[in-house]
């Protein structure tokens, strides 16, 4: 309740302040609404965010599938730690930018370029989260899962998988956060749709009201997949725990 | 001393077992020990606790392969373990923590009549991690004899348990060892669980452990009720203590 009276404040305020300066540089909400239904009507919205979410989906599986296979190598094992190590640094140093230029530069002003350049910014995060989770995966139900001779894929969903649920879900928090705020440089720089390439434009139009527009309908997005996805997972995951006192 | 026409499930010859960390001087903590268990029997290791029964059943198991010696298990055999803590998936439910290892074991039977032996069929649907230790105690012991194992190694499973459940797990151990099938081995600090239970003990004692003292205990199991139980393990502790003092001077 205090949080939507809060938000109503905050419209408000914007309200107020969008009449008060009456510049096309500050729209009000009304005019942004007006903005988002157009858009909505003509396909334009749903066709630029879907755009943008399909990158989002496919950089941050393709950064999750391999930054978890290298996560679980480095935690079990010293020497692939020791190895893998310093690009990890490098990886986790580089900056984003940095990334999709070379993407871009190296692989051409392509989606594999888009796609690789985000992935790659994602995945020595979800490596360091594995790589301490796996670390912390106890010998002592291993040895059960040996004397029982259960087998590998039992292993992995019954023992592992659940000792790693607090990282992964760590990183699948933290990963869906930045990686979209990633996906939106990428298209600005280098694509032809998309949130990114939409604000790009109208940024060199000073289209203020396409530019609220298109902020909001993503975060709204952005709010409703961690409402709707993140959070009910992670209970689902964390069921088993005793309610915490 | 072998049974004749028994087969083997488990010979152990350790001549001896050492540890060691990068910080400390290796100790070597067992040495000389030799152990065969076949089906049908029940073997008791029985000493103070850090004598080396726990390492003797991870040897056993298979678990630590780091010593001097040998294993030799029967290739077809099933093995089963009760760790001296449960060890259950905490965030599996009970019912699935057993039904985990059967599935493994591509035993088909019915979970519920373990749930039913081992008094936690009303259990069933908690999580392993919301139990008591009794309880979880139960669930470890039901899911080590659902998978029917040929060799079940147990390691201190009755310690903590208060009466009634330590009596009635100790009923079901006796139900197993008089089938005839199962080879156990129970490592125990209690000599009159020993007693009761087994038909041979092994003394550990010195350092490093060696066996001081082998017992046979040849009267059935059904024969045994209490006063013969503590005759018995005030005669045998008589024998443990000489043993020891032999082994001293």
């Amino acid at each position: 309740m205090i949080r939507i009276l809060s938000l109503a404040v905050l419209i408000v305020l914007w309200t107020v302040a969008a009449a008060a300066v009456h510049s096309p540089l500050l729209p009000g909400p009304a005019a942004v609404a007006e903005a988002l239904v157009r858009d909505s009507r003509s396909l334009a919205l749903p066709y630029h965010l879907a755009c943008t979410l399909l990158r989002v989906v496919v950089a941050f599986a393709i950064a999750f599938l391999l930054g978890l296979a290298a996560g679980f190598a480095m935690g079990k094992s010293a020497l692939v730690d020791r190895i893998g190590d310093p690009w990890l640094v490098i990886l986790l140093n580089l900056p984003a930018l940095v990334t999709i230029i070379l993407a871009y530069i190296w692989v051409g002003l392509n989606e594999t370029a888009a796609i690789a350049a985000v992935a790659l910014n994602k995945f020595p995060n979800v490596v360091v989260l594995t790589r301490e989770g796996t670390r912390a995966l106890s010998a002592e139900l291993e040895e059960v899962a040996e004397v029982f001779c259960l087998s590998w894929p039992t292993r992995i969903r019954h023992i592992v998988l659940p000792q790693l649920a607090p990282y992964l879900a760590a990183a699948f928090r933290s990963g869906i956060s930045i990686i979209w705020k990633i996906v939106l440089v990428v298209e600005l720089i280098g694509r032809p749709n998309g949130v990114g390439f939409v604000l790009g434009s109208a940024f060199s139009l000073f289209d203020m009201v396409t530019i609220f527009a298109y902020s909001f309908a993503f975060i709204a997005i952005m709010l409703a997949v961690e409402s709707l996805l993140v959070q009910p997972l992670e209970r689902n995951a964390s069921r088993w725990r005793r309610k915490a006192a | 001393m072998q049974v004749a026409g028994a087969e083997k499930l488990l010979e152990l010859r350790v001549d001896s077992k050492v540890y060691g960390s990068a910080a400390s001087a290796p100790v070597e903590v067992l040495r000389d020990f030799t152990l065969g268990i076949a089906a049908g029997s029940f073997a008791t290791l029985v000493g103070p606790s850090g004598c080396g029964k726990t390492t003797i059943l991870r040897m056993a198991a298979g678990l630590d392969r780091d010593f001097r010696g040998e294993r030799q298990i029967l290739r077809s055999a099933r093995v089963a373990m009760v760790f001296q803590e449960p060890r259950l998936l905490p965030w599996r439910t009970v019912e699935d923590n057993i039904r985990i290892a059967m599935h493994a074991a591509s035993m088909a039977g019915d979970i519920g009549e373990w749930l039913d032996r081992f008094d936690i069929a009303d259990q069933r649907q908690k999580y392993a991690g919301e139990l008591s230790l009794g309880q979880a105690r139960r669930v470890a012991m039901a899911r080590a004899m659902s998978i029917g194992p040929d060799l079940l190694l147990l390691d201190e499973p009755l310690v903590s348990l208060d009466d009634v459940v330590a009596a009635r797990l100790r009923g079901e151990l006796r139900t197993i060892a008089d089938g005839g099938k199962v080879g156990i081995l129970l490592a125990t600090h209690d000599l009159a669980e020993a007693v009761e239970l087994s038909d041979r003990l092994l003394f550990l004692g010195g350092k490093p452990a060696r066996v001081i003292l082998e017992r046979r205990l040849s009267i059935p199991r059904s024969h045994r009720d209490r006063n013969t139980v503590s005759a018995l393990v005030e005669e045998i502790r008589a024998q443990a203590r000489s043993a020891r003092n032999d082994d001293r001077s």
